[in-house]
């Protein structure tokens, strides 16, 4: 039956070229802009770390002294004593510090001149706890955060400029006036946003694009990039003016942000309490004033607070569906006024003795045609709607794709349009009497 | 002419009515919020920075230490006032449009309890502010004395020139001259001037209001301010310039490097700040011509069918007395009356989707004007798309009606 149905609906399809014609292209039209809207939402919206996301978590205090200053939110990074405190306690599965700076680099291997890259500081578990696949060598040890070694691992992208993407473990690279010595070159890793570093979102005003730029160039130890890139480190922000532009170890300020890894609910519930009496022990010595205001959100809410997605992205998105469901309206009246039109036919139909429901099914069939028509058109629409979204100065337009769940909810969300779209006329045309439209002959 | 006949057949096709009436009320809606976020942004992208974008550009040099600053700043500035073309060449922490810097809380009070403002200081060298081109609406530029010798990243005690709105936010109604503010605790500032406009470096990143709030300091180069420079450029030179200060800089300190970014004209800085609104504006015009596409494309569709099922209705019209213009206008009246009713939906609808963007964006109450505008655009739309099928219909002979099919 189904083919036979099918074959009446490229029949008809073809009767009225036009009018197939204007279904298809307001359905793939509508179809091409939603999609385009709704994968970039969705490479911007998702996991950054499927499966590890669950486990990692971010204290948050409030380390502001000042009495009068009362915070309803903590703040979203750490001084420099919170952070080494709650670090060195090692009272999670994980732990690790973060903070970026730019950092003059060079290479005495090759003719290149200085470069300006973003250093990351960090600690021995930023790489296993964020999963970040290496190419050559590996990440440091804990014993080399303590001895402060002049140890860095470079990303996949600094091994291609200075190296030439050969294994460059042993290498030495000049950072500012100190050599350090290349353990560990990165695979290409793009994590989608740059989770680790994001804070401040709430006053970012939607203009939150800047949260997907790529990951830093050069990975040194915590304890040894205070040292080789002392002076240039900046605040998230002060409560009092740092005595030492660049110099954050014992300024009033906060800049470092921590992450912990906790593997089920119970240590959450012990972390949360761990940073809860940090705070109150903290107030105790008098170097916190708001020791209630203490926080342990997860990787995703963290993400969800801070409103990752841009403003822009969601208003694009919002435009593109109402697009669609004007285009919906549009395939719901063509449909209506085709198959209202073969009331004729419809009538000999059912006086040979097909059911209301087989005309159903046989318009139903032919809408669905029409939306996986639409689908094939919407989604060439949405590779160029893409590539258009790749020519934008975004810094997300290098990771903007296609993937196959994607691909898949275009003919998924096309057919569901244009099955929606015809529900109603299929309906309107099974109902319609025989006996009058043969009388009409 | 007659509109009863008109509603009469209308409603025998209740069902077709309502789809393009809905089409035509979601086109109104969107047609008028898309228009609005157009000319918001069109009105972000003129935001007037209070500077002589056209002939100033701006060098940024990274990657040196503090301990050689002076002697940098002393070389560069040599170097770029022997370019041609350049008239002057100051040290200056950033420019409009360029990276955030001097970013700080300000307070009316020394214990700091209220932080009414979140400014930009500038802080640059003798000849800067004059160089910049900013207007002086009140007090006095600083003269030499005025210049003081940084110890840290922001002068502790200085005076300064703020601009028109962020005196008007501080003191509402009062002569912002003399007046003090602090920040920090123990840095202190005094207001010797006003300036008509100065913008923030990154105009809006901190909501509409604050995109003014900016105040400049007199301050002396040396090692904490060093490494922007800000070259005064006659006009239309300010791109050649440029590319020779870029070369100059090069060459002048091999040592250090050159922020390629950060290192363009005031006019390239602004352009490129404003990319993505741009980019948005794009799009938002791409939806509206699709949108209106679509809209007059279902209803050429739709009134094709009804000109088709109503062939022999439109032969007995003929027959009877009726004229060619009489079954034109008739055709036009009903997509007039379809068009009226979508559009008095797509009003609420409107209204319903601004409110939306105002708790999500900073975005004003859609003006009155905006539903006029959009209605009379749908009905000539619908008229225009109508008339390809009413003109049809208008064709079809008398003679039909004799016919049985």
């Amino acid at each position: 039956m189904f083919g036979y149905y099918l074959d009446l609906a490229i029949r008809s399809l073809k009767h009225n070229k036009v009018l197939t014609a204007l279904m298809v292209l307001a359905i793939g039209v509508g179809i091409g802009a939603s999609m385009t809207t709704l994968t970039v939402m969705h490479l911007l919206s998702g996991d950054p770390l499927p499966g590890k996301s669950a486990s990692l978590f971010r204290p948050l205090v409030d380390p502001d002294p000042t009495p009068s200053r009362k915070h309803d939110t903590p703040m979203d990074v750490m001084d420099y004593r919170s952070a080494v405190d709650l670090w060195n306690a090692h009272r999670a599965d994980r732990q690790t510090l973060v903070v970026d700076s730019p950092v003059k680099l060079a290479a005495p291997a090759s003719k290149m001149p200085p470069l300006m890259p973003s250093l990351l500081a960090t600690t021995a578990d930023f790489f296993a706890m964020f999963d970040v696949p290496f190419q050559y060598g590996s990440g440091w040890s804990d014993a080399d955060d303590q001895r402060r070694s002049r140890v860095a691992v470079i990303s996949a992208s600094l091994n291609d400029k200075l190296f030439g993407g050969a294994n460059s473990v042993g290498q030495i690279l000049h950072l500012r006036s100190t050599d350090v010595r290349i353990i560990g070159v990165l695979k290409p890793w793009r994590p989608s946003p740059l989770f680790y570093l994001v804070a401040g979102g709430r006053f970012a005003h939607g203009d939150t694009a800047g949260f997907y730029g790529k990951p830093e160039d050069v990975f040194v130890p915590f304890s040894s990039s205070l040292e080789i890139n002392d002076g240039y480190f900046y605040q998230f922000t002060c409560w009092a003016a740092p005595k030492v532009p660049g110099h954050l170890i014992d300024a009033p300020c906060e800049w470092v942000s921590v992450w912990v890894e906790l593997g089920d609910a119970g240590k959450v519930a012990a972390y949360r309490r761990f940073v809860a009496d940090y705070a109150a022990q903290q107030k105790a010595l008098a170097r916190y004033t708001n020791a209630d205001n203490t926080r342990l959100p997860s990787l995703m809410e963290w993400l969800d607070y801070n409103g990752v997605v841009p403003g822009d992205v969601h208003l694009q998105a919002w435009l593109a569906f109402a697009f669609l469901a004007i285009c919906l309206c549009n395939t719901i009246g063509l449909l209506l006024a085709k198959f209202l039109r073969r009331g004729s036919e419809i009538g000999v139909r059912r006086a040979l003795g097909a059911t209301h429901a087989a005309i159903f099914m046989q318009f139903l069939i032919e809408a669905g045609l029409v939306g996986l028509l639409g689908g094939i058109l919407g989604w060439l629409l949405t590779l160029a709607g893409l590539s258009l979204v790749r020519q934008q100065p975004t810094p997300y337009a290098d990771m903007v794709h296609l993937d196959e769940w994607m691909f898949l909810t275009t003919f998924v969300l096309s057919l569901a349009v244009s099955l929606l779209a015809g529900t109603l006329p299929a309906f309107r045309a099974s109902r319609i009497a025989p006996a009058l439209q043969l009388k009409a002959q | 002419m007659q509109i009863r006949p008109v509603f009469t057949a209308l409603r025998r096709h209740r069902l077709a009515t309502l789809l393009i009436a809905l089409e035509i009320a979601l086109a109104c809606a969107v047609l008028c919020n898309a228009c609005f976020l157009i000319i918001n942004r069109v009105q972000r992208m003129k935001m007037i920075s209070g500077v002589d974008e056209s002939s100033l550009a701006f060098v940024q040099l990274t990657g040196f230490e503090t301990k050689g600053a002076k002697d940098l700043n002393a070389r560069m500035l040599n170097g770029f006032g022997g370019i041609a073309g350049v008239l002057s060449a100051h040290v200056i922490n950033t420019v409009p449009f360029g990276q955030q810097a001097g970013t700080f809380g300000i307070s009316l009070e020394r214990s700091m309890r209220n932080i009414p403002a979140v400014i930009d200081l500038y802080l640059g060298g003798p000849g800067s502010l004059e160089a910049l081109g900013v207007k002086l609406v009140a007090g006095r530029a600083p003269q030499l004395a005025d210049y003081v010798t940084l110890t840290n990243d922001f002068p502790s005690d200085a005076p300064v020139l703020i601009t028109r709105s962020l005196a008007e936010h501080l003191w509402p109604g009062g002569d912002p001259l003399g007046k003090e503010f602090w920040s920090g605790g123990d840095y202190h500032y005094r207001v010797i001037g006003v300036v008509e406009h100065l913008a923030i470096a990154q105009p809006g990143s901190r909501g509409v209001a604050s995109a003014d709030w900016s105040a400049f300091a007199p301050v002396q180069p040396g090692p904490f301010l060093a490494g922007g420079y800000l070259l005064r450029t006659a006009p239309g030179e300010a791109p050649r310039v440029l590319r020779d200060a870029r070369a100059t800089a090069m060459k002048i300190a091999p040592d250090s490097v050159l922020d390629q970014d950060a290192s363009q004209t005031v006019s390239d800085l602004r352009m490129r700040y404003f990319e993505n609104d741009r980019g948005m504006t794009r799009i938002l015009i791409g939806v509206i011509v699709s949108l209106l596409l679509v809209t007059a494309l279902g209803i050429v569709g739709l009134a094709s069918f009804w000109v088709g099922q109503r062939r022999k209705q439109i032969g007995i019209r003929r027959a009877i007395g009726a004229t060619r213009g009489d079954i034109l206008r008739y055709f036009l009246m009903e997509n007039f009356l379809i068009v009226s009713f979508g559009v008095v939906l797509g009003i609420g609808l409107a209204y319903a989707c601004n409110l939306m963007l105002m708790k999500r964006y900073e975005l004003a109450h859609l003006p009155f004007y905006y539903l006029p505008l959009a209605a009379v655009a749908l009905w000539v739309l619908g008229q225009l798309a109508v008339l390809g099928p009413a003109l049809r219909a208008a064709a079809v002979p008398p003679v039909v009606a004799t016919r049985s099919v």
